[in-house]
């Protein structure tokens, strides 16, 4: 659910900025520093993306890093929003083994939706249980 | 066969024996103003006598990793030794006109926004170097957040043993319940940093969680 809370006024500030889908098997095969500069190269050219799948704890991490070790060194880089959208409900065991079989053959968790944009562009992610909405900036 | 048993047996109880004696590395983790500096006075000043920084409604206060090293914290008779790890609050966004609104100067409002960013930079490199992490989390504000669940993520990948700490129980809004069905496979504690309410709890699960550490 995509709520717009600026007016038909202000719409201008948003000029560039676009929402692009990246299917899993476009990062398959990347390791973490390409994973990371594909994403980068996205986020900081203005974009909202939503990539199937998602990161490594440790590569999600290292997008944080990365671009807070960018902010002030980018002209008007604030830092990123992020929100990964998955199953989150208690699994049993033969549910984690049967996951964990069927992620191993994807190559990923193709369950999974990541949302991932610039702070200039997203004002917040707000989530819980049932629902997610993406509040842009006016 | 009976040298193999004898074997195993003794280098289990030498690396006990180790394990008791060296100081265990306790992460205080969170977003900011969740409140692990808070908590990880109170600590200190309960064992110490000593605080270990300043804390402050203004989101980003501690922007260095800060140490407390040899803390003995004693609890029913037991006693462990620890390395007291408080992290700067891990976020992916910082703007320096947040600061303005708590009026703070603008040069100083970009001078703290640079330095918080840094802080977060080397709260992720500690990550791996913990040997227990505590995950403060502000029981008044909605735990479904990417931090939270990037930080607790990470801690899992790593097999480090974490602890959820849902702070400022002393308000009226606070949650706890929503922190544990967010994060149902970790305990979860609620407590007041600022008050000291529950703290024994905490405790406790600090000694149960320690026996975890690989």
């Amino acid at each position: 659910m995509v709520k717009k809370i600026n007016s038909k006024k202000k719409l201008g500030k948003l000029k560039g900025f676009s929402i692009q889908f990246m299917p899993y098997y476009e990062i398959r095969e990347l390791g973490s520093n390409d994973r990371i500069r594909k994403v980068l190269e996205i986020v900081l050219g203005n974009n909202i993306l939503i990539l199937q799948g998602k990161l490594q704890p440790e590569e999600e991490t290292r997008l944080i890093g990365d671009t807070m070790a960018m902010i002030g060194h980018v002209k008007s880089f604030k830092g990123i929003e992020l929100a990964v959208i998955d199953n989150s409900k208690k699994e049993t065991f033969i549910e984690r083994v049967k996951k964990s079989v069927l992620d191993t053959l994807a190559g990923g968790d193709l369950g999974a939706v990541t949302i991932i944009g610039p702070a200039s562009i997203i004002k917040e992610i707000k989530r819980n249980p049932k629902k997610i909405e993406l509040m842009l900036k006016g | 066969m009976v040298i193999k048993i004898m074997k195993n047996f003794f280098s289990r109880i030498f690396s006990n024996l180790f394990k008791n004696n060296r100081e265990i590395k306790l992460g205080f983790y969170g977003p900011p103003n969740a409140g692990k500096t808070s908590l990880a006075n109170h600590i200190c000043k309960d064992f110490t006598g000593e605080e270990m920084g300043s804390v402050s409604k203004i989101p980003h206060e501690t922007r260095n990793v800060q140490f407390k090293e040899k803390v003995e914290i004693e609890y029913k008779g037991k006693t462990l030794m620890f390395k007291m790890v408080d992290t700067p609050g891990i976020a992916t966004k910082i703007d320096y006109e947040e600061f303005l609104k708590y009026k703070v100067k603008k040069k100083e409002a970009k001078k703290r926004a640079k330095e918080a960013t840094q802080g977060v930079v080397e709260s992720i490199k500690w990550l791996e170097d913990m040997d227990l992490v505590v995950v403060v989390l502000d029981a008044t504000e909605n735990p479904y957040n990417q931090v939270n669940i990037t930080i607790i993520g990470n801690l899992q990948a790593r097999k480090i043993p974490v602890l959820i700490i849902a702070n400022k129980i002393d308000l009226k809004k606070a949650d706890i319940k929503k922190i544990e069905s967010a994060f149902p496979e970790y305990d979860t504690i609620g407590i007041s940093a600022k008050t000291g309410k529950n703290l024994e709890e905490f405790y406790e699960s600090v000694f149960k969680l320690s026996k975890k550490i690989r």
